[in-house]
């Protein structure tokens, strides 16, 4: 039983001086074995874990993390959330995952601060908008919010943008999706790590996966640092090591791993409100509740496994934010990071089962595979349940690259955060 | 007199500069040499800012970069920066700065609150509330982002510039203390190119700050010797008030230099800062340590200082920083401060110590100098409004977790006091030894992290290595400079100087230290008192208590769930105690715990230093072509096409741009127009494989094109997708000219080196890129032979000599020209290549003796237009990626006898679907309406949205020639549904109804372009 955060329960613990706060979640030993093996403790495997638990009374799991649990890319990413992508296929599996984000607070009762401030796309020229309109389009007849502002409604909605962006990259216009916003992304984490725990899934923290045991085609288990874990199903999670997870198994995946990073700035008083995006000048911003501004950069050219990211990409970004933003020329960097992101050549993920039997994979997020967590792990769950996939997942089977069913998000949106 | 607490005499400060300057609207005055803080300090100004959570008054802690409280924002309007720590901004005349996060001021500020509140608002209290009702959720966070934020945005564009540099040298050091300059005199002694990088204003580092001696004499004067020495030799480069902010993969550093900030007058032509990009062959971290505070309760009252800056406030600015000052310690180097302290005439209430047998050089001067020690002894509590005012101070326990005598006031004596000098030993500055991927290593002894195996070509000198003492940190200094020297190939310094090996002085360090990292009070923690961990962010001990007890167990979650080190600081004085105590609390040993990463920069970097100068214009490369200043005379309206600028179209007085556009297209269509082509891209292709390339390159074959042919090819990425598409000439045996789309040059250039390079390098070809090279004039329209024939005597023109796809050499305007026959428009077209530098009077050439033909500049507009009413498609405008050219209809252009990319990928099952997108043309059922590009299409249409789409229209035009719409629309199996309806719903509601058709409306056969 999870013991429910409320307003009264943190009143009622005040007085005890929250000496009396169970765990969030256990650390439990691993079992011998385990109906369903999760590898990868980001926010995808634990929403695996959770729906498995919720939407199909599959309980009997453990998921099994590296070093400590949020500590990939879901804690590193910058929290843009939306669902305005071109395809239909994309545009269903990020607006189911959308709505459930719009109630995911109160479902998980660990308060995920997803704030619907909007999500601004800009244009600079005349091709960006005829591909904003496209997308705004289909947007709305897929029923996903999309509409277009003029230069004067974005001044208007963002006092502190220079529409002119300095003379080289004037706005010409943007799209907004309203129920676009940020989140808080270890709450993500946190929110799913707890609501699983108290489901009774097993939550294993520093137990890097070495290998898997597939006999005759058919997994078995994993191999762990903490000796071997059985399973009857196994499910990958892994994002920017998914690769290294598909070599491991004998398989080979079309996804290429790069450096993604992003930066902070000091915190300052609110100054920003929506989250603004610009893929022809590589930059997106927005303010964190702490009043940091949150900026995402683009990706290194080269692939590679070193969190950080180079300079390059750091001065490129900053220069594009400083033409849009010139008031925020004087602000300052304060931290700079990089995760892996694990891109196809699509720029679209993949969801579904791999050429082993009772081996599941999911990867293949990249740049912007925060936003769909709730509605991958709903997914992931069901086809690890039912071992086949859900009609929202179907289209991004492995499979798609031999048959070149492909939804490529590269043309709309090169930078799909 | 102001500056009540300025020392008569000493530091290093001017007193015959008198500089003034105001807090919050008060007028003060202070002295050159002073940092705004110590300005403050000797004003008597303690309480500069408000807490981030509970909005707690806080004063300055520290006299360094380490600062988390003194945080003010400087000046006002659009050169106003926020979160600027006090103690390291140069004080200059007439400055002005106001304290950050409080309201309605800093004295009476309504955010306290917060402070009574607090003990609903433990660490991670937002995760566990505000959810309810959800729709509220908007509001509460509104409150959150208001009350959060420390500083503001400036409130307009920044009138300053900044500019970047790149350096290379042989050895960088990292930091001017006397391990430093040691570093630094020895690698140069070498003739090695040094770089020595300090971020204050003054070299000395520690020194500036301690009354200490060298070869006998004081410190300061061996500082001014090294100073001079360094200046002298050549190949020394020494960067102050220049931050090492960032250490990369092989030697690469990212240094700020702050250029004009200490200024009162800023030389226009200086930036304000620079950015150094350096890459060093060995680099010497001297970068020093920075002092712990202890985690005591109440420790958080302005007047409460590290010890080792009330001792640089005394020494180096001259500053009393309180009159009754009550030291806390747990180890021998608080007592050099105390002396120091008591030398300034500050009474020494006491010094209390956590060691029940204090001992040491330091504390064995005290004790003789008759400073009452309390040994065994804590501070368990503090007072005080705006200024701490007593503290309360009681034996504690042999194990230190408690105090002897248990709760009550009854054990614990109070003292008076107005200032309490805290020291809980040193962490070595290991951030950029981090950064860079070295090893850190706890050292138990120390009681610090330290540098471990080094990742890069790294060297240590001094305290961030763990040697504290003087002595050592010059002699480590000599050591890793040579090292580093040799390491970089130089010999042995010839030269004898006066300084090249480590002169005397004292080695004291701040050994022996007890290591009680949670110091006991009399009540139970987190019930009364406030033991703070990070005090930007309002961590306290009970937090990480209850994040530890929530399960929050990684040191990484700790830190996220209570924000401890996550503020401007980032954790400089917090984050060991914050391991300690995690590592206590959990019963594991500290090392188990481990450290967060140290990520750059060191302190915050301004954003406009990344730019530099690539701002506004810069931003990015513009380019315009050698025709572009006619444009611009002749009312051009422009259009960006990836960096360059093209003439969108050419209005006349107060003709629109439809108006413009149709007299453009009629005229191509009926007499002649010309257009400024030069930005497509070209690549020059030579080498003997040239043709087999191609091949593998382009869809179509290349073997039998003649010399002196062109030909159409298009490019497929490896999926098999479209990817770019042009005219390739064959201007030689071995010898092509290709162009590409304006947009796609940089990649196709890409493209095809990449298969060169890596795929296959046996095949003997050369690319050159011409782009820039050539500029190019299109003549199109039935009188374009005319015309040219009038401007050329060499070259026939003839249907024969020169048929389409022909291609001839020659003098065109009397300037040596290639002209290729090919056309976009579908009329006949001749594109004439000249040397660039003649683009402008071939343009000027052809407009004069084209005259009497009427002809006609156009712009991409009346191209698009042109090209579309012929079915021809743009790359990136029909296509996005994910379009064959089977779904273009141009099977017709994909060779059965060769292979070429992405020829596998089109045999994919998926590829051959029928119901896949196909290029189509579309008539809107009311000739008047012009679709919108970008509108999606549906077969039928709903009341409102989901609706089934079908395709959507890629371009679309009125025409003058048809005198009607069209578009052409990428439609689920298109070619199949010819005549059929399909609708538009538009945004604002309007539908509109469309018949599919051909993609070609104009002169199906080609007849005109012929001819
Ligand atoms: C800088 C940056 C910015 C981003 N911005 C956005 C954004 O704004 N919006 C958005 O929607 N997305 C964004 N993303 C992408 C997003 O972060 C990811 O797509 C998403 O978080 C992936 O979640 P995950 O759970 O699949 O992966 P992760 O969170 O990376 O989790 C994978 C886990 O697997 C573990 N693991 C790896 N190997 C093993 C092993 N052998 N054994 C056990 N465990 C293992 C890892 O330790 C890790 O914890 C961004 C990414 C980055 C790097």
């Amino acid at each position: 039983m999870m013991a429910r955060y409320s307003i009264f329960s943190l009143a009622r613990n005040a007085l005890s001086y929250h000496q009396d706060w169970p765990a969030a979640w256990r650390d439990p030993a691993p079992k011998p074995s385990y109906q369903v093996v999760i590898i990868g403790g980001g926010g995808h495997g634990l929403a695996t874990a959770y729906y498995l638990a919720k939407e199909h009374g599959i309980t009997d799991v453990a998921v099994i993390e590296r070093g400590w649990l949020g500590g990939g890319n879901t804690g590193r990413n910058t929290t843009v959330v939306r669902s305005n992508y071109l395809w239909d296929e994309s545009a269903a599996l990020y607006d189911f995952a959308l709505k459930i984000w719009e109630g995911l607070s109160q479902e998980l009762n660990f308060n995920v601060m997803f704030s619907q401030r909007g999500v601004v796309n800009l244009a600079h020229n005349q091709h960006d908008l005829r591909e904003l309109s496209r997308r705004i389009n289909a947007n709305r007849l897929n029923g996903v919010d999309s509409e277009f502002l003029t230069p004067a409604e974005i001044k208007r909605m963002i006092p502190i943008i220079d529409v002119r962006a300095g003379g080289r990259y004037p706005v010409l216009g943007a799209s907004l999706q309203r129920r676009g916003g940020t989140a808080r992304h270890d709450a993500l984490a946190w929110g799913y790590a707890r609501a699983a725990d108290a489901r009774g899934v097993d939550i294993i923290q520093e137990c890097p996966v070495e290998g898997f045991r597939i006999e005759n085609g058919r997994v078995l288990g994993v191999e762990t640092a903490k000796g071997f874990i059985g399973a009857a199903k196994v499910a990958i999670a892994v994002a920017g090591h998914s690769s290294v997870m598909a070599t491991l198994a004998g398989f080979r995946m079309p996804v290429t791993s790069v450096p993604l990073q992003a930066l902070v700035s000091e915190p300052v008083k609110p100054a920003l409100d929506t989250v603004v995006m610009s893929n022809a000048i590589h930059a997106y911003i927005s303010q964190s509740d702490k009043g940091e501004f949150v900026i995402g950069a683009g990706a290194d050219k080269y692939v590679g496994y070193g969190q950080r990211g180079s300079l390059p990409v750091t001065e490129e970004t900053l220069a594009a934010v400083c033409e849009l933003f010139p008031s925020l020329r004087r602000m300052r960097m304060m931290r700079q990071w990089g995760g892996i992101v694990d891109t196809c050549p699509d720029a679209s993920p993949i969801l579904g089962k791999t050429p082993i039997d009772g081996l599941y994979i999911n990867c293949g997020w990249g740049t912007g595979g925060f936003k769909s967590t709730p509605g991958a792990g709903w997914v992931y769950a069901y086809t690890i349940a039912k071992d086949e996939p859900h009609e929202l997942n179907a289209p991004f089977s492995l499979d798609r690259f031999r048959t070149g069913y492909l939804v490529d998000e590269h043309g709309a949106a090169a930078v799909a955060h | 007199m102001t500056q009540r607490f300025r020392l008569p005499e000493g530091g290093l400060i001017d007193r015959a500069k008198p500089l003034g300057f105001r807090f919050d609207g008060t007028r003060y005055q202070g002295y050159a040499g002073d940092s705004l803080a110590s300005a403050l300090l000797a004003n008597g100004v303690h309480l500069v800012g408000r807490s981030f959570k509970y909005h707690r008054p806080r004063g300055i802690f520290s006299a360094g970069a380490e600062e988390p409280n003194a945080l003010v924002q400087l000046g006002a309007g659009a050169r106003s920066d926020a979160n600027m720590r006090a103690t390291q901004v140069d004080l200059v005349d007439g400055l002005t700065a106001a304290s950050q996060n409080c309201w309605p001021s800093l004295g009476f500020d309504l955010g306290a609150i917060n402070n009574q509140l607090s003990r609903f608002l433990p660490a991670g209290f937002y995760y566990k509330t505000f959810m309810w009702p959800a729709a509220l959720w908007m509001r509460y966070e509104w409150v959150i982002r208001h009350a959060a934020g420390m500083g503001k945005v400036p409130d307009a564009r920044d009138p300053d510039h900044y500019d970047k540099t790149y350096a290379h040298c042989d050895v960088l050091v990292a930091g001017a203390g006397p391990a430093g300059l040691a570093a630094a005199l020895a690698a140069s002694e070498t003739g090695a190119r040094v770089i020595l990088a300090e971020q204050d204003g003054e070299l000395g580092g520690a020194l500036l700050g301690l009354d200490e001696t060298i070869d006998g004499a004081p410190a300061r004067d061996w500082v001014a010797a090294a100073r001079a020495e360094l200046e002298a030799r050549e190949s020394v480069t020494i960067l102050t008030r220049t931050t090492v902010y960032g250490y990369f993969d092989h030697n690469f550093l990212g240094l700020l230099e702050r250029v004009t900030d200490h200024l009162a007058e800023k030389p226009a032509r200086l930036p304000r800062h620079r950015l150094w990009k350096l890459r060093a062959k060995q680099v010497v971290l001297a970068t020093g340590a920075i002092e712990r505070p202890l985690v005591f309760s109440d420790n958080d009252r302005p007047g409460i200082m590290l010890a080792g800056a009330c001792q640089a406030y005394v020494n180096r600015y001259a500053v009393k920083p309180g009159s009754k000052a009550v030291v806390f310690t747990n180890n021998d180097g608080a007592y050099g401060a105390a002396l120091d302290l008591a030398a300034a005439g500050i009474e020494i209430a006491a010094i209390v110590d956590l060691r029940p047998d204090p001992e040491g050089p330091a504390t064995e001067r005290a004790e003789a100098a008759g400073l009452p020690v309390l040994a065994g002894h804590a501070i368990i509590g503090t007072r005080g409004d705006q200024r701490v005012d007593q503290v309360r101070i009681a034996r504690i326990s042999a194990d230190g977790a408690s105090i002897v005598g248990g709760a009550g006031e009854g054990a614990a004596q109070t003292i008076d006091c107005d200032l309490v000098a805290v020291s809980g030993g040193w962490s070595p500055t290991v951030h950029l030894f981090s950064q860079s991927r070295g090893k850190i290593r706890f050292d138990a002894e120390l009681g610090c992290f330290l540098p471990g195996d080094a990742a890069q070509a790294t060297h240590l000198a001094g305290a961030c290595n763990g040697a504290f003492g003087l002595a050592s940190c010059l002699q480590t200094g000599f050591e890793a400079g040579a090292q580093a020297a040799k390491a970089a190939g130089l010999k042995p310094g010839k030269r004898r100087r006066k300084i090249q090996k480590a002169p005397e002085a004292s080695d004291d360090g701040f050994l022996p230290a007890r290591w009680t990292w949670l110091v006991p009070s009399d009540r139970p923690l987190g019930q009364g008192g406030k033991h703070f961990v990070d005090l930007q962010n309002d961590v306290t001990a009970a937090d990480l208590k209850l994040a530890l007890r929530e399960g929050y167990r990684s040191v990484e979650h700790v830190k996220r769930y209570t924000t401890t080190g996550m503020g401007t600081d980032q954790g400089k004085t917090g984050n060991v105690n914050a391991i300690a105590i995690i590592a206590e609390t959990q019963g594991r040993p500290i090392p188990e715990v481990g450290v967060t990463t140290f990520r750059p920069p060191y302190t915050a970097v301004t954003f406009g230093a990344f730019a530099g100068r690539d701002i506004e214009d810069l931003l990015d490369a513009t380019r315009r072509t050698p025709i572009h200043a006619w444009h611009q005379r002749n009312g051009a309206v422009f259009e960006d096409v990836g960096q360059w600028k093209r003439p969108w179209y050419y209005p006349k007085a107060s003709e629109s741009m439809h108006d413009a556009v149709n007299r453009e297209v009629k005229a191509v269509r009926s007499s002649l127009g010309v257009v400024d082509a030069t930005t497509l891209g070209k690549i020059d292709i030579q080498g003997k494989d040239a043709a087999e390339f191609l091949n593998r390159m382009y869809t179509n074959a290349w073997s039998k094109l003649e010399v002196g042919k062109c030909r159409y090819g298009l490019m497929l990425g490896e999926d098999g997708m479209v990817m770019d598409d042009g005219v390739t000439a064959r201007l030689g045996e071995h010898h092509y000219l290709m162009t590409t789309t304006t947009g796609n040059a940089a990649p196709v250039f890409g493209h095809l080196e990449e298969f060169l390079q890596t795929e296959w390098p046996e095949l003997e070809v050369r690319l050159t890129s011409v782009t820039e090279q050539f500029a190019t004039v299109s003549l199109a329209g039935p009188n374009a032979r005319r015309l040219l024939a009038e401007l050329t005597q060499d070259i026939e023109l003839s249907a024969n000599a020169l048929p389409h796809m022909g291609l001839a050499r020659g003098r065109v305007a009397g300037i040596p020209a290639r002209v290729f026959r090919v056309s976009f428009t579908g009329e006949m077209s001749f594109e004439i290549n000249v040397r660039a530098s003649y683009g402008l009077a071939l343009w000027q050439a052809v407009m004069t003796a084209g005259e009497k033909y009427d002809i006609t500049p156009y712009g991409t507009e009346a191209m698009h237009v042109l090209r579309a009413e012929k079915g021809f498609i743009i790359v990136g405008q029909e296509t996005d990626g994910s379009v064959t050219p089977l779904d273009l209809g141009m099977d017709w252009i994909l060779s059965k006898n060769k292979d070429f990319i992405g020829k596998r990928s089109l045999t994919r099952p998926d590829m051959l679907k029928p119901d896949r997108k196909q290029l189509v043309g579309l008539l809107t059922e009311d000739p008047a309406e012009v679709l919108p590009e970008g509108a999606q299409l549906v077969e039928t249409v709903l009341a409102k949205p989901p609706m089934v789409m079908v395709g959507h229209v890629s371009s679309s035009y009125h025409s003058p020639n048809l005198e009607r719409s069209f578009a052409l629309a990428m439609i689920k199996g298109g070619r199949g549904k010819m005549g059929q309806r399909v609708f538009a719903p538009l945004q604002g509601g309007k539908t509109l109804a469309c018949t599919i058709t051909g993609p070609v409306f104009l002169d199906p056969e080609g007849e005109r372009l012929r001819g």
